[in-house]
């Protein structure tokens, strides 16, 4: 799998005017790396990954996978959004399964692989719950594993913990590393919680703020097995400060 | 000495605010109330009516039959059948021309709140329609379509369908954007986002829009009644009227409000067991 942006643009018409969200951005992910995309808020992070999940149009620039460029919206690119958006009237084992029953899966292999998914993200016991039955936490994880049956090239995901407390946020963390480690998907994630993106990532784009652009790109040397003791490295601390200082700068004063 | 504790300042405790809110069973908002009270209250409602209505009667009021008389009126029908008769036709009346709406109606509904296209297309002609009292219609169906039971089945039709076009299409509205959006990262396409995810969605909606709407068809076929039949529940109480029978205009009253009560279950009952997941 490789991902690729070239000098993607985004402008939204307003009552005010144009208003320029993403300025010039190029990023990549390769096969079965986790990249994490930091900026505050208002930077145009979801927008970012709209563009690439194909939900919306850049207004110049464009996005490749694989070298085909992205159209619309596709299974390859699954999506985790902000909210918890599960299908109300389905169990949580149809929600999961929903993406291959779409796909024309047939229902014996569409089991399997839910239950499959189900084990992944620990929620077996709950095949047969509704959404509203489940906490925040759960709601998320269902989200996850319904994105992954799909068996998607890459995962997008827009905050998925943001909503959630520190306690719950730190478990799920951990359990989404330890997710990709087990299945190798590609992962693009949005977050403005620096610690967390030093925390899962392997590379990481800072983005200015409005209109967004990169800022700088910083590789992380870390081990690559993470717990919670790497939060105690003394590395992790300097590449959170470095990336608090990144983002403390202002942007140029060119806004258009 | 300096007090130990320090009055708050009496400007805060003005209109006796200071106390917080007081607790209450009886106007506790968006909670329960206990069920012995809720019990109370519901016989209340219909048995306090009745007693009024029993108190005017034996007042002696003029043309109020007491109870015990309506109930006499009814079983009488019922013994010649006449009750029977009515009741079915009416609902066979109510029936085809509801049912007719609905068939139409979903189908429509569901595609203009997905479609801007069909909106535009199909919004500002049924904006005006629905504001056209249906009973209008009733010099122009006789001519189309004669005095006969086809013209009472497009009465109800007319006068339900646009308002459950409109109701539905604003449940579609309601379908949150991410759930369409997320269900085209799965490789959703739009004929699968339109029957699996916008349809499901918005079945409760329909039912309650239905439920809304039956009150609107037993409106009108007591008005279509009243212009030509030869029986039907409308019809009776038209022909009561001219005979001072009020204790069959009573009588036909409570038939009309308990059927639609009836129906009304129904629908509650339909959302209950196929739409468990909309309902508490
Ligand atoms: N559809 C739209 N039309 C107009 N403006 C939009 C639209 N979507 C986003 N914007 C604007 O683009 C800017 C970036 O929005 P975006 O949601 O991408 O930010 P974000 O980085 O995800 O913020 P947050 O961290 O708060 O989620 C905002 O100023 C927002 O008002
Ligand atoms: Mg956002």
């Amino acid at each position: 799998m490789h991902l690729e942006t070239f000098n993607l643009y985004k402008h939204f018409t307003t009552r005010q005017g144009q208003l320029l969200v993403l300025k010039d951005i190029n990023l990549h992910v390769e096969t079965g790396q986790f990249v994490c995309a930091v900026g505050a808020s208002g930077s145009g992070k979801t927008t970012l990954l709209r563009l690439i999940a194909g939900l919306e149009m850049p207004t110049s620039g464009k996005i490749m996978v694989d070298g085909k460029p992205v159209l619309g919206p596709g299974a390859e690119r699954g999506m985790v959004f902000q909210s918890y958006t599960l299908y109300p009237w389905m169990s949580v084992a149809k929600n999961v399964g929903f993406g291959l029953k779409l796909q024309g899966v047939a229902k014996s292999l569409r089991s399997q692989r839910v239950a499959e998914y189900l084990d992944v993200v620990g929620l077996s016991q709950f095949a047969n719950a509704y959404p509203r039955e489940l906490s925040g936490g759960m709601k998320q994880r269902v989200a996850i594993a319904r994105a992954l049956a799909s068996q998607p090239k890459i995962l997008l995901m827009d905050e998925p913990f943001g909503a959630l407390d520190v306690q719950t946020k730190a478990t799920m963390q951990e359990f989404l590393l330890d997710l990709w480690r087990r299945t190798g998907t590609s992962i693009l994630m949005i977050t403005h919680d620096v610690e967390e993106a030093v925390f899962l990532s392997q590379r990481i784009y800072v983005l200015t703020a409005r209109p967004g652009s990169i800022q700088q790109e910083v590789q992380l040397n870390l081990p690559p097995e993470r717990t919670y003791t790497t939060r105690r490295q003394p590395n992790f601390q300097h590449y959170q400060d470095e990336i608090m200082d990144l983002l403390r700068t202002k942007p140029s004063p060119d806004i258009a | 000495m300096a007090p130990q504790h320090p009055q708050a300042p009496t400007s805060l405790k003005t209109r006796g605010r200071s106390r917080g809110i007081m607790p209450t069973v009886f106007w506790r908002i968006a909670e329960d109330i206990p069920p012995h009270l809720k019990w109370f209250l519901v016989a209340l409602s219909i048995l306090l009516p009745i007693g009024l209505w029993w108190f005017l009667a034996f007042q002696g009021a003029k043309f109020i039959p007491f109870p015990g008389e309506v109930w006499q009126a009814l079983v009488t029908l019922q013994k010649q059948g006449v009750l029977q008769k009515d009741t079915l036709a009416s609902c066979f009346r109510v029936g085809c021309g509801f049912l007719l709406a609905a068939l139409l109606s979903a189908p429509i509904g569901i595609a203009m709140g997905t479609f801007a296209s069909i909106r535009a297309l199909c919004e500002p002609i049924i904006g005006i329609v629905r504001y056209m009292p249906s009973p209008a219609f009733i010099p122009l169906l006789i001519l189309y379509f004669d005095i006969g039971e086809l013209t009472k089945i497009i009465l109800i039709f007319i006068g339900t369908v646009f308002f459950n076009v409109l109701m539905i299409m604003d449940a579609v509205k309601f379908v949150p954007k991410e759930l369409i959006e997320a269900t085209y990262t799965l490789g959703g396409l739009r004929h699968q986002v339109l029957f699996q995810v916008i349809t499901p969605h918005v079945i409760p909606n329909i039912l309650d829009a239905f439920r809304v709407n039956m009150a609107a068809s037993w409106n009108l076929v007591v008005v279509a009644e009243l212009v030509n039949a030869n029986e039907g529940l409308g019809k009776r109480i038209e022909l009561a009227q001219r005979t001072l029978s009020t204790d069959k205009i009573f009588g036909y009253l409570i038939v009309l409000g308990l059927l639609g009560l009836a129906i009304d279950l129904f629908f509650q009952l339909l959302l209950r067991l196929f739409c468990r997941w909309a309902v508490d």
